[in-house]
């Protein structure tokens, strides 16, 4: 189970997450959603102790992950699998090099094992037979399957997805996001998407968080985000912007 | 003026305060990690290997030039044989160690501070150490492990190829007598020139090796932060290269003589 208590971070004066609380089940889907530049980034860095709070807490199962070293918060890592926005894949590396990075590191397998792991965790992806290819000769679709392959590898706990479908055409969204709920399904983890795909969100979410202002606003099943009456909520998963801003005249 | 040169002192301290942080968790990795030494070979291949061209021309033409000037002031007092000798020290405890440091921070810090923030603005160092992988173990230590390796059998041919050249300039260009020229060099250069060199590019390899490092796992965000990194690397190599050579001569020689 992943908790987040009173988690703030600023940088400078600029105020990002003030006062987040959220709690996620084990081997549930959750989106958490918002405005660009809102904050969901950094607080999917928050839950793996990529980046640190001002204050405030986040416990995975019980442990603090604050105040942890580099070294004590690898091990903690261990449970998770990350899936960035960017795919941030080795470039110097080929493809089954980026999947099987894990493994390989470990040497608890012999390299016959982890080759038909890897084998298995691409075909999962719909990528057989790109092992011997670099990342530069991949679309933007194909980088993130191999993101996800290579998050998935070592079967971790939790799969947490940075903007899986951002940049990406509605047909390959719509493939992100069936490997999602499949992967989900199949390895039976805990899936965290940050995301403002409204089409992904409903398709993907079991619990939906709606991050507003450094805190989160809602947190409701994707039934009755979309039924939803609070003006904010009915705002942001209408894409309606507020008249305010778009007044050119003043 | 008060404001810039307190605002430098605290952007010093600050730097040698992440070059320290950085050096001390190196140290723990070599206690924790298991290191990967065929990555070590790799970058010594890269470090090593592929620095030879920029090491032998740099060395063999110090070494011409200091042949060339010694002779000149020393022909005028009769002093011819004595050259190979001010080449020989000279290249052993000075220009050897020092311009070898100052190629290398060149080609080799600026390669590593590029490799790394290139890496840092991707984040691809964030996808290490969500793999569990330490950037530390991972990408510095195997990088100062071969600058370390490196960097004295550089300096060693560097000097090998000046003290060269210096002996083949003086006794074909300018028409000295090799026996005595030879004479001298053995007569005249210790041990303890030698070993002064040897140590300073120890300590050079590990301040290009670091602040390499150092300035590329904290690069800036864009590739302005990257061009930036590379930059201050090589420019803070280079200056620490030099200041660091002064005290090192200043007590060497204490400690040596």
């Amino acid at each position: 189970m992943i908790e987040v208590r009173h988690l703030r971070k600023s940088f400078g004066s600029q105020k990002v997450l003030d006062d987040v609380n959220l709690v996620i089940e084990s081997g549930t889907a959750v989106v958490i959603i918002g405005a660009s530049g809102g904050g969901k980034s950094v607080l999917l860095k928050h839950l793996i102790g990529l980046m640190m709070p001002d204050s405030g807490e986040v416990l995975i199962d019980g442990q603090n992950l604050v105040g942890l070293n580099e070294r004590q918060l690898l091990r903690v890592r261990h449970k998770f699998g990350l899936v960035f926005q960017m795919a941030a894949l080795f470039d110097s590396m080929t493809v089954e090099e980026n999947v099987g990075f894990v493994l390989d590191r470990e040497r608890k397998l012999t390299r016959g094992e982890i080759d038909r792991r890897i084998s298995r965790v691409l075909e999962l992806v719909d990528l057989g037979g790109t092992q011997k290819k670099k990342p530069a000769e991949l679309s933007g679709g194909m980088r993130k399957r191999v993101g996800l392959a290579r998050a998935i590898i070592y079967e971790p706990e939790v799969v947490l997805y940075d903007e899986p479908t951002t940049g990406l055409d509605p047909i390959v969204s719509d493939s992100i996001d069936k490997l999602i709920i499949r992967v989900q399904q199949e390895l039976k983890i805990t899936s965290v998407v940050v995301t403002h795909d409204m089409r992904s969100t409903r398709r993907v979410g079991k619990t939906i968080f709606l991050l507003h202002q450094g805190r989160i606003h809602v947190t409701a099943s994707p039934e009755d985000l979309f039924a939803s009456t609070d003006p904010i909520v009915h705002r942001f998963v209408n894409g309606i912007s507020d008249e305010k801003q778009i007044d050119f005249t003043t | 003026m008060i404001g810039l040169a307190k605002s430098l002192v605290v952007e010093v301290v600050d730097f040698a305060g992440a070059v320290g942080r950085l050096a001390s968790e190196i140290v723990r990795a070599l206690f924790v990690s298991r290191i990967n030494w065929k990555d070590v070979v790799r970058q010594m291949h890269f470090i090593g290997v592929k620095s030879q061209s920029v090491v032998l021309i740099t060395g063999a033409f110090t070494g011409m030039v200091m042949a060339a000037q010694t002779y000149f002031q020393f022909h005028k007092v009769l002093m011819d044989t004595a050259t190979l000798a001010v080449v020989a020290v000279s290249m052993g405890s000075e220009l050897g160690p020092v311009l070898t440091a100052l190629m290398v921070a060149g080609r080799i810090g600026a390669a590593i501070a590029a490799e790394l923030g290139t890496m840092k603005v991707t984040e691809q160092i964030d996808a290490l150490r969500t793999l569990a992988a330490h950037p530390v173990d991972y990408l510095v230590v195997p990088r100062i492990l071969a600058i370390l390796i490196a960097m004295p059998l550089l300096t060693a041919e560097s000097i090998f190829v000046g003290i060269l050249a210096g002996y083949l300039v003086g006794t074909q260009l300018l028409g000295i007598d090799p026996a005595y020229l030879w004479h001298n060099a053995v007569r005249y250069t210790g041990i303890e020139d030698i070993g002064a060199g040897f140590i300073k590019t120890f300590v050079f390899g590990g301040l290009i090796g670091l602040i390499g490092c150092q300035k590329g796992l904290s690069c800036p965000q864009g590739a302005e932060g990257v061009g930036k990194a590379t930059t201050d690397a090589v420019v803070f190599s280079s200056i620490a290269i030099l200041v660091t050579n002064f005290f090192l001569t200043m007590v060497l020689n204490r400690l040596l003589d």
